[in-house]
C-alpha cells in the first residue's frame, strides 16, 4: 500500500473577482521512504496541493481524496487532523521565522510539540528535543535550547524547525520551499542535512520548489506542475535528460547555468495565465512554441511516454519526442505543424 | 608568496574616460543607536569596508554576495541613496561623495536603480503610465500629454502593452511589473543602471526573460550595468567581471569566466560548489564544499581575515592580518584575491581542514 | 538510484472530461480599476453602508434645504406659536397636525427646530473633522516622514494634546472667547486631530520604508514630492476610514457643548441645546428630548455604519475570500 494516495484532488477559492481554481485535479501516490519532488512556479498549485493534505487551506472548496496510510486525510476532522499533523506527517515551510513563535524559547517549543503528542515527562522530552538539535547540526544544543527564535540565524532557525519536525518520527515530511530564503552556502547545508536525516529515519519526503536546480540531487520523483494540474511525471533522470512536456523543457532551459555565460536564455514567452480566466485546452498553449490546434481545444491528461521507468506527460505531442537536443526540437516542430488543422475530427472523438 | 601589487583602480591600462564609477576606499557603518529619548549609539554595523571598485563604461559588472554581505548598501553609496562613512565615489570622473542634495540631481539622471521586488518598489496607488512618467516629472520634462507618448514608447521598449498605460500595478503579473521598473530606470537614458537583485523575487521562466530584456537593451543603449545578485549562476551569465563580496569587502575580483574557472579565494569556491544544478548526474558526482556555520555579525566582524571562521584552509596569519586584494602568483592582473594561501587549481577544498591554534580562533 | 529501478509511485490524472474547456476569455478583460474603485466596488455590496450612505446624504439634503422646509412647514426656527404651541399652563404641546413633533416650552416648532439641528450639527461635525483631518495628516506625515527631531516634537506634542481634558479645556476656552459656531469648530477640531496625527505618522512609518520611496529618491524627487505623491495616497485609506468615524464623534462633541451651553448660542436650534431645554421638561413631553436625540442618535449611527463599510472596503486584509 502506498503511504500517501492522492487521486483527483481540486482545491478552488472563492474571491470577490471570480473562483480561482488553485489545484485542478491532480493525482499522485508516495510509497515510504521515497522522496517525491514538486516542482512549479507562482500559481501553478504545488503549495496549494500540500497545504489541502494538512488541512490549511479553510475557506477553499475541496474535492478527490487523499488517503494517508489508508485514511482520507480530506474527510477527517479538525481532531483527528491535530493527531496527524506533526506525529506523522509533518511540514517544514520556507520562512522559519514565521513558522517558529517568537515569544517562546525555541526548546521549549520543540518540548510542548512532543509532549502534545507522546506521554512523556519534561525532562524525557528536553533530552530529545536537546539530541535533535544536536542531529540537525545546531552547536552546543544544551545551551542554544533555551535561546528564542530571533537569536538563531536564518540557516539554524530552518534547522530548528527541521528538528522539531522530525521529533515524532514522521512517515511523512512535506518541505515547502525549504531553502528559498536561506543563502546559498547555507542553502547547501540544509538540504545536505535533509538528505542524510532521510536515509537515517527513513521518512518520505515531499520537496516543493520552484527551482529544478535544488531537487536534481535529491527527489527520486519529479511532479512538473502548471497552472495547477500535473504537466510531467518522471524518475529523476527521465525529467531532467529526456523531458517531454515543453513547459519542463522550458523551464530547463530557462536557467542560466544551462545555456553558458554570454549566451542568450530561451525563455518561456508569456505570463502564466489567470487562474480565475485559465485559458481553454491545454492551459500552456498560449505560451507554448509547440501548439497545435488540437492543444486549443483539448486539455490533455497524463499519459504514458516511457514504460520504464514510469514517465507520463500531459502533453498532445507524440511520445517519443523527449529531451531538449535540436533534432527533437525540429521533429517537435513538424510534429506540430502536422497536426495543425489535421485533428480537428480526431479531437472531437 | 610572490604578490603583483596592482591595485583595480589605478592599474595603467584605464585610463579615467573608460571608467564610469570609481570607488574608492568606500566606507560605510551603519549606527546602532539604543534609548528612549537620548539616542546613544551602541555599536556600528559594518556594512562596506575598504571597497575599492570601478566600472568600466559599457560593461556589466557583477556584484555577488550572501545575505549581509554590503552588495546592496555599496550600490545605495554608488546611487547616492546613502552617504559614505568615508572613501570616495567618482562618477565620470566627478565626486559625487559628498555633493548637496540639489548638486547631485543632476547625476541622478545619469544612473538608475532597478529594485528587487517587483512588488515592492511600484506605488500601488498609482497608475502605471505616472510611475513611468514619474522620471520625466521629476526633471521637469514635458507637461502630461507630452509625456504620455514617451511613457508608451518606453512601454512598448520593454515589452508591456501600451494600452495598459492607465492600470494599476496589481493588475501585473510579476514579471510584467519588473518591466515596468526596467522602463521606469530607462526613461532618462542613463548611462549606468544598478540593478539591486532585478530577478530574484521572479519564477525561473520569467526571470530568463529579464535577463535577455536587460541584455537587448544594454545592447541597443550602450548601458553599463553594476549587477548585484545573491545568485552566482545568474551573474555569472550577465557579467563581464565579477566581485565577490564576503562582510562587507570585496574577496575576488576576475574577468567572468576566469573567476569561473580559477577561482582563487576559498569561499568563491565554496560558493560556486554550494549553487544549485538542473542535472541530476552532475549534482550527483558533485563534491560540495559545506561551510561551517554561519556568516558572523558585521557588528562585530572577525580579525584579520574575515572569511577566516569558516574558512577550511585558514592558518594562525589568517587571524592576525588582513589579506590586500591584489593579484596572486600565477593569475592575469586583472584577477585580484583577497586571500593568505589562495586555492591551487586541482586543489581539493573538501579535503583541507583549518589549522588554527585553537586558542586564536575567535568566535 | 537506478533509471530502470521501477517508479515507485504513478500518477495518474483524472479530469472529469477534457471538453468541459473554461470560456475563453481574453487576459486583457480585466479594465484598469483603481484600489479605489476596487474599494467602491465592495461598499456597494454592503447593505447596511449603503442604507447609511443613503441616510446622510438625506439629512444633507435636510440641512441645505433647512429654510425652504421651514417655509413650506409655517413656522422659522425661533418664531413661537403663542395660540397653539403652547398650554394654557405654559407647557409644551404634543405631536399634532399642526406641530407634527409638537412644540417645546416656549411654543416653538420641534420639528423645524430638529431641521435646523441638522445644519449646525453637520456643519461643525464636517467643518470640524476637516480642519483636524487636515492638521493631523500634515503633522503625521512630517513627523513620520523626517522621523528623529522633527518626529520627537511632533510626537510629544500630540502626546500633549491627547492628554488634555476636553470638557475642562472646552470650558475655559469658552469662558475666555465666549461661545459661538466658530470656537466650537475649532474647539472640537483642536481635540481629534491628533488621534489622525498619530494613525497618519504610524503609517507614514511603515511607508517610507517601501521600495518605491527609495525608487523615487533614487530618481530624484524631493521631500514634497514624495511626501504628497509617493506616501499620501498611501496613508489615504486608514485616514478615509477614520474620518467618517470622527464624524460622528464631533457631532456628539458639539452636541454636548451644547447642552452645556458652551456651544452655538440660542436661540440658533442644535440638537445639543434643545435636549438642554428639554431637561425640565421630559417629564411631562417625551416628544421635546425624543426627536432631537433620535435625529443625533441616527446620524451617528449612520455614520459609524458607513464607517465600518468603509473599513471593510478599504481594508486588503478583510478577507477577499468569502467563505461559505
Amino acid at each position: 500500500m502506498s503511504l500517501l494516495e492522492v487521486s483527483d484532488l481540486r482545491v478552488s477559492f472563492r474571491t470577490a473577482d471570480g473562483e480561482v481554481q488553485a489545484v485542478r485535479g491532480v493525482s499522485f501516490d508516495l510509497e515510504p521512504g521515497r522522496t517525491l519532488g514538486i516542482v512549479g512556479e507562482s500559481g501553478s498549485g504545488k503549495s496549494v496541493c500540500t497545504q489541502t493534505l494538512l488541512g490549511l487551506t479553510t475557506g477553499a472548496k475541496v474535492t478527490g481524496s487523499a488517503r494517508f496510510e489508508g485514511e482520507d486525510l480530506l474527510t477527517m476532522t479538525e481532531d483527528e487532523l491535530c493527531s496527524v499533523r506533526g506525529a506523522r506527517i509533518a511540514a517544514i515551510f520556507q520562512d522559519p521565522l514565521s513558522s517558529l513563535h517568537p515569544l517562546y524559547r525555541v526548546g521549549w517549543q520543540i518540548v510542548e510539540m512532543i509532549q502534545a503528542h507522546e506521554p512523556v515527562s519534561r525532562a524525557v522530552a528536553r533530552r530529545r528535543a536537546i539530541d535533535l538539535l544536536g542531529s540537525v547540526g545546531i552547536p552546543h544544543p544544551a545551551q542554544r535550547i533555551d535561546d528564542y527564535p530571533h537569536q538563531f540565524s536564518g540557516g539554524m532557525r530552518q534547522r530548528a524547525l527541521i528538528a522539531m519536525a522530525l521529533a515524532l518520527e514522521p512517515k511523512l515530511v512535506i518541505a515547502d520551499e525549504p531553502t528559498t530564503a536561506l543563502d546559498a552556502t547555507v542553502q547547501a547545508q540544509i538540504l545536505d542535512l535533509l538528505l542524510r536525516l532521510q536515509q537515517e529515519h527513513g521518512m518520505a519526503l515531499i520537496m516543493i520548489t520552484h527551482d529544478l536546480g535544488v531537487i536534481a540531487g535529491l527527489a527520486d520523483e519529479v511532479m512538473v506542475m502548471y497552472a495547477g494540474r500535473a504537466a510531467e511525471r518522471a524518475d529523476r533522470r527521465g525529467l531532467y535528460y529526456r523531458a517531454h512536456h515543453p513547459y519542463t523543457n522550458g523551464l530547463l532551459e530557462s536557467i542560466p547555468a544551462s545555456s553558458g555565460a554570454g549566451a542568450r536564455l530561451r525563455p518561456i514567452p508569456g505570463q502564466p495565465p489567470s487562474l480565475i480566466r485559465l485559458p481553454s485546452g491545454c492551459a500552456f498553449h498560449p505560451r507554448c512554441a509547440f501548439a497545435m490546434d488540437r492543444c486549443r481545444t483539448e486539455q490533455p491528461e497524463l499519459a504514458v511516454v516511457e514504460e520504464s521507468p514510469r514517465h507520463t506527460s500531459a502533453c498532445w505531442l507524440p511520445p517519443d519526442l523527449l529531451g531538449t537536443n535540436e533534432q527533437v526540437k525540429e521533429d517537435r516542430r513538424a510534429a506540430s505543424a502536422a497536426g495543425r488543422g489535421g485533428v480537428v475530427e480526431e479531437g472531437a472523438a | 608568496m610572490s604578490v603583483n601589487v596592482n591595485e583595480s583602480t589605478n592599474r595603467p591600462t584605464n585610463d579615467a574616460s573608460e571608467m564610469l564609477v570609481e570607488i574608492r576606499d568606500a566606507v560605510k557603518y551603519f549606527p546602532i543607536k539604543q534609548g528612549v529619548v537620548v539616542k546613544r549609539e551602541i555599536g556600528r554595523v559594518h556594512a562596506v569596508e575598504g571597497v575599492s571598485l570601478s566600472v568600466r563604461r559599457g560593461e556589466t559588472l557583477g556584484l555577488v554576495g550572501e545575505t549581509g554581505c554590503g552588495k546592496s548598501t555599496l550600490a545605495r553609496c554608488v546611487t547616492r541613496l546613502h552617504s559614505l562613512t568615508s572613501g570616495q565615489i567618482l562618477f565620470e570622473g566627478q565626486d559625487i561623495t559628498d555633493l548637496s542634495r540639489s548638486r547631485v540631481r543632476p547625476y541622478r539622471r545619469r544612473m538608475q536603480m532597478i529594485f528587487q521586488d517587483p512588488y515592492g518598489s511600484l506605488n500601488p496607488r498609482r497608475r502605471v503610465g505616472s510611475i513611468i512618467g514619474d522620471p520625466f516629472a521629476i526633471h521637469g520634462e514635458g507637461d502630461r500629454d507630452e509625456r504620455k507618448p514617451k511613457v508608451q514608447e518606453l512601454m512598448e521598449l520593454v515589452g508591456l502593452n501600451p494600452e495598459h498605460y492607465n492600470r494599476f500595478p496589481a493588475e501585473f503579473s510579476g514579471g510584467q511589473r519588473q518591466r515596468i521598473g526596467v522602463a521606469r530606470a530607462l526613461a532618462l537614458k542613463p548611462s549606468l543602471i544598478v540593478a539591486d537583485e532585478p530577478v530574484s523575487a521572479l519564477d525561473v521562466s520569467i526571470q530568463a526573460q529579464i535577463i535577455n530584456l536587460l541584455d537587448d537593451l544594454q545592447q541597443e543603449f550602450g548601458l553599463t550595468y553594476l549587477f548585484i545578485s545573491h545568485d552566482l549562476s545568474v551573474v555569472r551569465h550577465v557579467s563581464d567581471r565579477i566581485a565577490v563580496m564576503y562582510l562587507g569587502q570585496v574577496v575576488e575580483l576576475a574577468d567572468s569566466e576566469e573567476l569561473h574557472n580559477r577561482p582563487r579565494h576559498p569561499y568563491t569556491n565554496a560558493l560556486l560548489s554550494a549553487a544549485s544544478v538542473a542535472d541530476p548526474d552532475q549534482a550527483a558526482a558533485r563534491q560540495r564544499i559545506v561551510l561551517t556555520g554561519d556568516v558572523p555579525s558585521p557588528v562585530a566582524p572577525p580579525t584579520g581575515c574575515r572569511f577566516h571562521p569558516r574558512c577550511p584552509k585558514a592558518q594562525a596569519i589568517c587571524v592576525q592580518e588582513q589579506p590586500p586584494l591584489v593579484a596572486r602568483a600565477g593569475d592575469p592582473d586583472t584577477h585580484l584575491t583577497a586571500c593568505h594561501f589562495p586555492v591551487e587549481p586541482g586543489e581539493d577544498l573538501t579535503r583541507v581542514t583549518a589549522t588554527i591554534p585553537e586558542e586564536e580562533r575567535a568566535e | 538510484m537506478s533509471a530502470d529501478e521501477t517508479v515507485a509511485a504513478s500518477l495518474t490524472e483524472t479530469a472529469t472530461g477534457s471538453t468541459a474547456a473554461p470560456a475563453v476569455i481574453p487576459a486583457g478583460a480585466i479594465e484598469g480599476r483603481s484600489p479605489w474603485q476596487l474599494a467602491w466596488f465592495i461598499l456597494r455590496k454592503d447593505r447596511a453602508a449603503m442604507i447609511s450612505l443613503g441616510f446622510i446624504v438625506f439629512i444633507a439634503l435636510v440641512a441645505i434645504t433647512a429654510p425652504l422646509l421651514a417655509h413650506w412647514i409655517g413656522y422659522g426656527p425661533t418664531d413661537q406659536d403663542r395660540t397653539n404651541g403652547i398650554t394654557v399652563d405654559g407647557l409644551p404641546v404634543a405631536p399634532n397636525s399642526q406641530h407634527l413633533f409638537g412644540t417645546d416650552n416656549l411654543g416653538r416648532d420641534i420639528l423645524v427646530r430638529t431641521i435646523y439641528g441638522t445644519q449646525v450639527s453637520l456643519l461643525v461635525g464636517v467643518a470640524s473633522t476637516l480642519l483636524a483631518v487636515a492638521m493631523g495628516v500634515l503633522v503625521g506625515l512630517a513627523a513620520g516622514y523626517f522621523g528623529s527631531v522633527v518626529d520627537s516634537v511632533l510626537s510629544r506634542a500630540m502626546d500633549v494634546v491627547l492628554s488634555f481634558p476636553f470638557l475642562l479645556f472646552a470650558i475655559a476656552l469658552v469662558s475666555i472667547y465666549g461661545s459661538g459656531l466658530g470656537i466650537s469648530v475649532f474647539v472640537i477640531a483642536f481635540f481629534t486631530w491628533a488621534a489622525v496625527g498619530r494613525i497618519v505618522r504610524g503609517q507614514t512609518l511603515s511607508i517610507r520604508e517601501k521600495d518605491y520611496i527609495e525608487a523615487a529618491r533614487s530618481l530624484g524627487a524631493g521631500d514634497m514630492r514624495i511626501m504628497f505623491v509617493d506616501v499620501l495616497p498611501n496613508v489615504l485609506a486608514p485616514v478615509i476610514v477614520y474620518t467618517t468615524l470622527l464624524i460622528p464623534i464631533a457631532i456628539v462633541f458639539e452636541s454636548t457643548l451644547s447642552f452645556l451651553g458652551l456651544g452655538v448660542v440660542p436661540p440658533t436650534p442644535t440638537w445639543g441645546n434643545m435636549l438642554s431645554d428639554s431637561l425640565d421638561f421630559y417629564q411631562v413631553a417625551w416628544w421635546f428630548p425624543l426627536f432631537p436625540g433620535l435625529a443625533l442618535l441616527l446620524t451617528t449611527l449612520a455614520f459609524n455604519l458607513l464607517g465600518d463599510g468603509v473599513r471593510d472596503a478599504l481594508d486588503p486584509r478583510a478577507g477577499r475570500l468569502s467563505q461559505d
